[in-house]
């Protein structure tokens, strides 16, 4: 009764059936990928295929930059030397400083039993590119699980906060930026110990204070350091600068606006720090603390 | 006047080699260092599409999901943003690669511009629920770019198949 067509005919499923499996594989991808975070080792295994497509396109860029560095004239490079040495200079007084007050500081947080805040680890790390992805603001760099980075290690240049790790491949590393519309950072400001979240801003490269009261004491060209709080960054990184403060009476909250301290489009070399793990362990949960009888628990979870 | 714009060649077969060649090539041009440029065009849609249309007995959904879900964990994009929007536009290019060859080089392109347009916009649709930035109108720009493309691309990647092997005066090809 039912036709059949000869096999060297037969092309499979229809074009709808396969665009609807495709589609729905890709949607649970997604979903399990923006909720879950259960789509990382898929990712990883589908980035080590990738990666060697990556060191292709990374090639043409790197031996201009190789090709560049050997027509450098010597004339510039003594210029450079001449400018380092007076800045090395410059810093070693500084540096003299800063040693005294260390020691000073030590002594003083020993005295107030205060945790000692134990010297960092922390890795040179190259910026690769910057994703392609224009709905986010991240940048790939060239050191990952190999060379022992961790998700959640704050990443800074020269000038302050750039960052923070939140992917790791073997060979590379993701690095959210503090401007990303996704990314929250604990702050500081320096004049009065204010303490904030800042946002990042999404598209335009800046940083957004949100939920600070119309009437808090934060004034343009205030800096903004991290606070140290969360235990992730170190405290007393600069982060931001106020660069613009909106006050609207038909909110509660200001909008205050700030621009990076850090590099965050230019620089190419990044330091990545360990995390700090001297962390006092999480409180744990008791059911005496949660003061409701087991009974009517079970009934609000069946609802 | 006729639809049939121009003679038609006869072609080759084309070679399987040659179309992964072509499609990782693509890969490793929207792989490379852009710094933050904006607007560019998404190569690998196009030279997808392009074999979709010519070839879509060989070229399918399937293999359009698997380059989007490639380009996804190499930007670090959203998994399966890519594989979404390519597998629609594999499935589009397929549908309409009987209508599409029958128009002069650049009517096609006006084609491969809606197809191109409509997978950005689905991207966009899925970002923007998942919580990101709308990127600014330069982010279609790139469509426009590559639909642009698309009559310089078909000449390049269909020169393998024009190419007779051994040359005989009183063959066609």
């Amino acid at each position: 009764m039912d036709y059949q067509p000869p096999p060297f005919f037969s092309r499979g499923p229809a074009p709808v059936v396969r665009l609807g499996f495709f589609v729905c594989l890709a949607v649970l991808l997604m979903v399990l990928d923006a909720r879950f975070r259960y789509a990382e080792s898929l990712r990883q295994v589908v980035a080590l295929l990738a990666y060697p497509l990556q060191r292709v396109a990374l090639a043409p860029g790197d031996l201009f930059g190789a090709a560049a560095g050997f027509f450098t004239t010597q004339v510039s490079l003594k210029r450079e030397n001449e400018q380092l040495k007076a800045k090395q200079l410059q810093a070693a007084n500084e540096l003299l400083t800063v040693g005294a007050l260390r020691s000073e500081n030590a002594q003083l947080r020993r005295l107030l039993e205060a945790r000692e805040r134990l010297p960092r680890e922390s890795t040179l790390a190259e910026i690769l590119y910057q994703g392609r992805d224009p709905f986010s603001r991240k940048v790939i760099i060239d050191k990952g699980r190999q060379q022992g980075i961790q998700p959640g290690q704050p990443v800074i240049d020269d000038l302050g906060v750039v960052g923070q790790v939140t992917r790791v491949y073997p060979l590379l590393s993701e690095v959210t930026l503090i401007t990303d519309k996704e990314q929250r950072t604990p702050v500081q400001v320096v004049r009065n110990g204010l303490r904030a979240i800042i946002y990042g801003g999404g598209d335009r490269g800046t940083l957004e204070l949100t939920y600070i009261a119309t009437n808090a004491d934060v004034l343009a060209d205030d800096v903004l350091v991290t606070s140290g709080i969360d235990g992730i960054y170190p405290p007393g990184l600069p982060v931001a600068k106020v660069s613009r403060i909106e006050q609207d009476a038909a909110y509660s909250f200001a909008k205050i606006t700030c621009m990076p301290t850090a590099g965050t489009d230019q620089n190419r070399q990044v330091l990545v720090l360990s995390r700090e793990m001297n962390l006092p362990a999480a409180p744990v949960e008791t059911e005496s603390v949660a003061g409701k009888p087991p009974k009517q628990k079970r009934s609000r979870s069946r609802e | 006047m006729s639809f049939y714009e121009q003679p038609q060649r006869i072609l080759l077969p084309a070679k399987v080699g040659y179309m992964a060649l072509t499609l990782v090539l693509a890969l490793v041009f929207n792989l490379l260092p852009w710094r933050g440029v904006t607007g560019l065009p998404d190569m690998v849609a196009l030279v997808l599409t392009f074999w979709c249309v010519h070839q879509p007995r060989r070229m399918g959904i399937g293999i359009a999901w698997f380059l989007g879900l490639v380009m996804d964990a190499g930007n670090g994009a959203l998994l399966g943003q890519h594989a979404f929007a390519y597998a629609f536009l594999a499935f589009a290019a397929v549908s309409l690669h009987r209508r599409i060859l029958w128009f002069s080089p650049w009517r096609q392109a006006a084609h491969v511009l809606v197809l191109l347009l409509a997978s950005q916009m689905l991207m966009l649709a899925v970002r923007l629920v998942a919580g990101g930035v709308f990127p600014g109108l330069t982010y279609f720009a790139g469509a426009f770019i590559a639909a642009a493309l698309w009559p310089a691309a078909s000449f390049v990647l269909l020169l393998p198949q024009r190419r007779a092997e051994s040359v005989d005066e009183n063959r066609p090809i």
